[in-house]
């Protein structure tokens, strides 16, 4: 295996810090919503975990059309580094989001129509993990995997677009909230930087993760062909 | 309005929650990397014996 180039060490560097000055801003910055108090901290990390998982299903997605047009393993390393890096950020979504959800809605869940779809877009890349195990063959586990994530990939606009087209008590950040949602305020502008530089946070430590994956993938593919040669 | 005691408590439980997921995959990635890097060599090493 090839050693950690100079970018990534860097990068690697600069996660952490802002990780920490994300914190920070969290806890020191942005100040304390009225009716909810300390428990409306969680929603800056809930966001912006959501926001990463689901541009890492996007960018599973055109992975998979790359490997398609390319037919070449690596954009294959690539799809499963992004979908499982998505999972484990947008798995943190939807356990952050629940523990807001006790003491707002009083709580941990309801079968409303974002926390469903949410449900159902974690568990549609589950099932891809575990159909993927299932295939021997690389060529056909990745052809299979690519279709799957192009697939699959329908289910993020659906989930984004779910409060704004049904009636559910998850508040909309951006845009108009219904006369059911429960659990919104008013943002000052404190909060809305907060909120974005924890998204801007989050976006560097999803890239330098996907690195990282993408190196453990091409490591195990090394490690595959020599058992294969192995073999034969 | 959420009583201070509670929103804290859940609060906490939030943040927690979102290190400790974030940790373990971190240390998942570190581990399968380490388990990797020992297969591939005793692969090259068996290889070198059998050439």
């Amino acid at each position: 295996m090839k050693p950690q180039p100079i970018v990534l060490k860097v990068l690697n560097v600069i996660s952490v810090l802002l990780f920490l000055a994300a914190l920070g801003m969290v806890f020191l910055y942005a100040p304390l919503e009225v009716t909810m108090n300390y428990v409306q901290k969680i929603f800056y990390f809930h966001i912006a975990n959501a926001w990463v998982g689901m541009l890492g299903f996007i960018a599973a997605a055109v992975a998979g059309v790359v490997y398609l047009v390319k037919h070449d393993q690596k954009w294959d390393i690539v799809e499963l580094a992004a979908v499982e890096i998505s999972l484990v950020f947008f798995l943190i979504a939807i356990a952050a989001g629940s523990i807001w959800a006790r003491p707002t809605w009083g709580a941990y869940w309801t079968w409303e129509p974002r926390l469903t779809t949410a449900a159902i877009l974690e568990m549609v890349y589950i099932a891809y993990l575990l159909l993927r195990q299932g295939i021997d063959d690389p060529d056909r586990r990745a052809r299979f995997s690519a279709v799957y994530t192009i697939v699959g990939a329908i289910s993020v606009p659906i989930t984004f677009m779910s409060i704004r087209l049904f009636r559910t008590i998850h508040p909309v950040v951006i845009g108009t909230n219904t006369s059911a949602t429960t659990g919104s305020f008013d943002m000052t502008s404190k909060m809305l930087i907060t909120m974005f530089f924890a998204l801007f946070t989050f976006s560097v430590i999803f890239i330098d993760l996907f690195w990282h994956r993408i190196r453990l993938g091409q490591l195990a593919q090394q490690v595959e062909q020599l058992k294969l040669e192995e073999l034969l | 309005m959420i009583e201070y005691a509670i929103s804290i408590k859940f609060m906490l439980a939030g943040y927690t929650v979102i290190l400790a997921v974030l940790a373990l995959y971190i240390i998942s990635l570190l581990i399968r990397r380490r388990n990797l890097k020992r297969d591939l060599q005793t692969l090259k090493e068996i290889q070198k014996k059998v050439a």
